[in-house]
């Protein structure tokens, strides 16, 4: 195991960049304990808990709409999507806004946590073995020193959601 | 000429200023393709626009030009400076044009064959000597010479040789010819070693047209009116806090900046409207060709071209207008030997018309053509198994017009090249009806048709009506909005239910409702609104109610009565908040395959709420074919208008069981006291006003009391009042009535009013009581209702109101008159033009569109009827009006509720008919 950079923001804002090698950044989140790592490039913002407009007939894993700075944006739910139970008490509740063909989404997860900038060689591809509903939303594996963190496919995560075509 | 020459002289000028620069360019960089294309292309579309606009001038010159430019792109001709200044001459000479085309609306007169010669010269690439010394040499002799290289430019060149004044071009270098016998290509013409200049050449203006108006790229006016709307929105959130806060600081220029934030609203709206006369651009030509092509003579008359409307709006009307026309001059207008043989002048006429309406555009047209032929549109129906011949056998005209909507749908015999695939009418509803418009059509068969098309002005910004259901909030398009209608406990119509499908009586009609709730699965109570229908209506819809808490506050439902195109039905929300103006964002993609919902925004408050389609949600909530529910509501409408309403005052008096009097008799309503009483003679009288009135209970079996107050009713004619005392003033009400029993003594007869068996009074009964001087003109005539001869009499009543023809016509029936009602004047007088016979002609005075008098005036006029004598009808008859109707030739009249009288002088005008052959 190499050593990981760990990237500090500090309180101006700014990213402490170290660069060692091949590396891409994540924006680490957690869902139900498990780490997943977006690519820093594709977050948006990171918000907390914000008022949803319910969105009724919309597919199950939409939470509702929500407004950014006056763009709407929509809320989907990872966890749903991820097929795992809902958190009775939401008052955790993180989101990360991305952006997915020029239209606003914000993921809601259970917490946000640091940007790591994680290096080529400990990616693995997605274990075929994976659940099914996982495999499809993840762009691989990577190694970290104590635990694994799956890289959220963004696009694929959204694109995938299909409204529900029951009326 | 027309409105697009101001607009192609901008466009002009402005490319003209971009070919000067970019020619300079090339002619220092004589191999940049790129430029070359580019002045290629620029002078190309000059030619283009002038070809179009009729400008053969101009067009020829740059043609020309446009062929010596087209040589340097192709390579075969290099750029050298004099081939750059015959061009740039060129250029010149259409600058000359168009100023004195700006300043004349024409094009001057003129010959530019001298400066085609040398251009065509260059592009044949002719012998410079040659075609120099000949061209220096006077016109014809330069027209000859050119004619070898080109014989269609010499025709054309030849034709203006005549007319032409000498012109030469104004500015011209000589250009030694040595340098250019360097090209490979066959040397250039030099340049006339002598320039003409003439004073009357035309003078290059600096254009007052292009100073004045700027042309901007769409895309910067969307993006600006994306950034109003916004801003449009944030102020919507300013003052919507600010409404929150009584005393503060920026009330004052809040204020001040939502009017700046209107005012730029209201600007950059009208950056995006164009004249509809645009739209209409292609439309001439296109009839011309028609009318060449068929063989018809068509006159297109377009009124209101200057309407202006949402470019965005106007770009979605286009296609389907010009559908339209095309279809009224194809298959609407005939042949002209078919309008002769149909009495019509051999021209016809499409009409195109457009104004504004209440936020909305209008565009109607009309053809004076054969109109929609019923009986084929039947066939078709028929062969297309749309219906079956017994639906189609109850079908009014109207409703078989509709299907030519339908998809698939053309009636037109033999496919032209212009129309009649049967891809038009369905696609140009569901276009109209895609930008929240909607079409409707009149036709007459022989007479023509008429489209009307009402679309909204713009499509940016909306007033939308905030309402709440299960807690959510969502915002309906007002302009689908009809009305509301708030439904709670206490009120007397609920919600009542066919098979768990909840439907409301909406005055006359059963109106379909959706419950949003129900349909989006949000929680909502609705079952204290349903009427108990049968038990069996067990469904699984109430059987989920059960579960949900009924809670405690205020238990009422609002209706929503929405019309899709002109399909009615109501939504079911829980609250009604106020309307916002907002701005339709598109849903995100995940979201977009909810029918039910347009797009989304953000209100003042700051939240995001959903707008609601209501053509989604009928979609959604049943298979609504909106062509066959516009027959339906065409069905509905139509019964409306043959029992048009008339408003009853409703009371009770006596029996429980309510009376009705029509309101238009009722002066007024007074409550007196009875102590005030006075009686005289045996009759009840009271101090009214100034002036006795005499009173007379409703019920005279029933003694009136002496204390206490009670509800009278005042007639009143001319100086005379009556009043009728009753018990108890229930209501007013709109209804359609329809005397079904008929009653004696006060009472004309009975009808079904707000569900109940009403007595309908006869006003002129009491009235007669009260003062036999009432009707003294025509009062005391006995009237002989048999003895009229085995062969009933014809009576002809026209009056538009439906309560007095329903009332009327049982009355002269009973008495023995073969009866015809009629809803207005002009009616009859198509009825006379269709030789009709009547004994006796009944008329109202006051009537719309035409009054009894000028009715009167008419059938005098003319020849079938100026013997039938006439009886006037009114509610109100002054002695001016008397005097009046004597003069235009009503021979008798008569108060309308005075049925007695009303018998008495048919009879006796009869009579007097009959006596006088």
């Amino acid at each position: 195991m190499s050593q990981l950079e760990e990237f500090e923001i500090d309180s101006t804002g700014n990213r402490v960049v170290v660069d060692s090698g091949p590396a891409k950044e994540f924006l680490t989140i957690t869902i139900a304990n498990q780490l997943f790592g977006i690519p820093v490039l594709q977050v948006q913002d990171v918000l907390g808990q914000q008022s949803v407009t319910k969105i009724p007939m919309s597919p199950p894993e939409v939470d509702g709409a929500l407004n950014l700075r006056g763009r709407i944006v929509t809320a989907i739910n990872v966890r749903r999507r991820l097929g795992l139970k809902l958190i009775e008490e939401k008052k955790t509740d993180m989101s990360v806004v991305v952006e997915h063909d020029n239209e606003l989404y914000s993921l809601i997860i259970d917490s946000v946590g640091d940007v790591l900038s994680l290096q080529d060689k400990d990616y693995e591809p997605t274990p075929a073995t994976l659940d099914k509903m996982w495999k499809d939303v993840s762009s691989g594996i990577y190694r970290l020193e104590s635990q694994l963190l799956v890289v959220l496919n963004v696009p694929e995560l959204i694109g995938s959601i299909k409204s529900a075509k029951k009326i | 000429m027309d409105d697009l020459i101001p607009e192609f002289i901008t466009e002009t000028q402005e490319s003209l200023g971009e070919l000067d620069v970019d020619l300079i360019n090339l002619e220092q960089n004589p191999n940049d393709k790129e430029l070359l294309g580019n002045i290629f292309r620029l002078m190309h579309t000059i030619k283009g626009t002038c070809g179009f606009l009729g400008l053969p001038r101009l067009e020829k010159v740059a043609h020309h030009a446009e062929n010596v430019l087209g040589r340097f792109r192709d390579g075969d001709l290099k750029v050298t400076p004099v081939y750059v200044t015959l061009i740039l001459e060129s250029l010149d000479r259409v600058r000359g044009l168009l100023s004195a085309l700006e300043e004349n609306g024409a094009e001057p007169e003129g010959d530019d064959s001298e400066l085609i010669a040398k251009l065509d010269a260059v592009y044949e690439g002719k012998d410079e000597a040659e075609s120099v010394s000949e061209s220096e040499s006077e016109d014809g002799d330069a027209v000859m010479a050119v004619s070898e290289a080109e014989a269609e430019v010499v025709a054309e060149a030849e034709a203006e040789a005549e007319s032409v004044v000498e012109e030469s071009s104004p500015v011209e270098e000589p250009v030694p010819v040595e340098k250019i016998q360097e090209a490979k290509v066959p040397p250039p013409p030099p340049p006339p070693a002598v320039v003409e200049h003439h004073d009357d050449a035309p003078v290059v203006k600096e254009s007052a047209v292009a100073a004045q108006s700027l042309r901007v790229n769409v895309e910067v006016l969307e993006g600006l009116m994306t950034m109003v709307s916004e801003l449009v929105l944030t102020r919507n959130q300013l003052l919507q806090i600010l409404r929150t806060q009584q005393e503060s600081d920026f009330t004052a220029p809040l204020q001040r900046l939502n009017h700046v934030v209107s005012d730029l609203q209201e600007g950059v709206m009208k950056t995006r409207m164009q004249p509809i006369g645009n739209a209409w651009a292609k439309l001439p030509r296109i009839i011309r060709d028609i009318s060449l092509d068929l063989g018809k003579k068509i006159d297109l008359v377009m009124n209101g071209q200057d309407t202006e409307l949402d470019r965005q709006v106007l770009e979605l009307i286009k296609d389907p207008l010009t559908h339209m026309v095309r279809n009224s001059a194809d298959h609407g207008l005939e042949m002209p030997q078919e309008r002769i043989a149909a009495g019509k002048s051999e021209i016809g006429t499409v009409h195109l018309n457009a104004y504004h309406e209440g936020g909305h555009i209008i565009i109607e047209i009309k053809d004076d053509g054969r109109g929609l032929n019923t009986e084929r549109i039947k066939e078709k129906i028929l062969s297309n198994n749309l219906a079956t011949s017994e639906e189609v056998a109850d079908m009014t005209a109207q409703q078989i017009h509709q299907y030519i909507f339908k998809a698939g749908f053309s009636t037109a015999e033999v496919v032209t090249a212009v129309s009649g695939r049967g891809v038009g009418m369905d696609v140009v509803r569901t276009n109209i009806e895609k930008i929240g418009g909607s079409i409707e059509l009149r036709s007459i068969e022989g007479k023509g048709s008429t489209f009307q098309i009402k679309i909204p002005l713009t499509l940016a910004i909306v007033s939308a009506l905030i309402v709440e259901v299960g807690g959510e909030r969502f915002a309906i398009p007002q302009l689908t909005v009809k009305e509301l209608v708030m439904i709670s406990e206490k009120s007397e119509n609920k919600i009542e239910k066919i098979k768990g499908t909840p439907v409301y009586r909406l005055r006359n009609q059963l109106l379909p409702l959706v419950s949003l709730s129900d349909l989006m699965g949000l929680p909502s109570d609705n079952s204290f609104l349903m009427g108990d229908g049968p038990s069996s209506d067990n469904t699984e819809l109430e059987k989920k109610q059960d579960f949900i808490r009924v809670s405690d506050e205020a238990r009422a439902k609002y209706i929503v009565v929405t019309q899709i195109g002109s399909y009615l039905f109501g939504i079911i929300v829980d609250r009604v908040f106020d309307t916002e103006e907002i701005v339709v964002k598109p849903v995100a993609s995940i979201l977009k395959s909810i029918e039910i919902f347009s797009g989304n925004t953000i209100l003042g408050d700051g939240t995001v709420i959903m707008i609601l389609d209501p053509a989604g949600i009928a979609k959604a909530t049943g298979k609504i074919d909106t062509s066959e529910s516009a027959e339906d509501e065409e069905r509905g409408k139509r019964v409306v208008r043959r029992s048009q309403t008339t408003s009853l005052l409703l009371f009770r008096a006596g029996t429980e069981s309510p009376k009705a009097v029509p309101l238009a008799l009722v002066s007024r309503l007074e409550n007196i006291y009875l102590d005030k009483i006075e009686r005289s003679n045996g009759k009840m009288l009271i101090q009214y006003r100034g002036q006795l009135m005499p009173l007379l209970p409703m019920d005279s079996t029933n003694a009136v009391g002496t204390e206490g107050q009670k509800p009278v009713l005042v007639f009143a004619e001319d100086t005379k009042v009556t009043g009728l005392i009753v018990d108890e003033i229930i209501d007013i009400v709109e209804e359609h009535i329809d005397l079904q029993v008929s009653g004696q003594g006060g009472v004309l007869g009975s009808a079904i009013i707000s569900g109940k068996a009403t007595d309908v009074i006869d006003v002129g009964y009491f009235l007669r009581t009260t003062d036999t001087d009432w009707f003294k003109n025509h009062g005391d005539e006995p009237y002989d209702s048999v003895g009229l001869g085995s062969d009933k009499r014809r009576v002809l009543l026209v009056d538009d109101s439906a309560f007095f023809r329903n009332m009327l016509v049982p009355l002269l029936e009973m008495a023995g008159y073969d009866v015809t009602a009629l809803e207005s004047a002009r009616d009859a007088l198509n009825m006379s033009e269709d030789g009709e016979v009547f004994d006796v002609i009944i008329s109202d005075i006051e009537m719309p569109e035409m009054s009894g008098f000028e009715f009167a005036e008419k059938v005098k006029e003319g020849q079938n009827w100026k013997n039938t004598p006439m009886v006037a009808l009114t509610s109100h008859a002054t002695q001016q009006d008397v005097s009046r109707g004597a003069a235009v030739g009503f021979s008798k009249y008569i108060a309308k509720f005075d049925r007695e009288s009303l018998l008495n002088t048919l009879s006796e005008t009869l009579s007097e008919k009959e006596n006088a052959l």
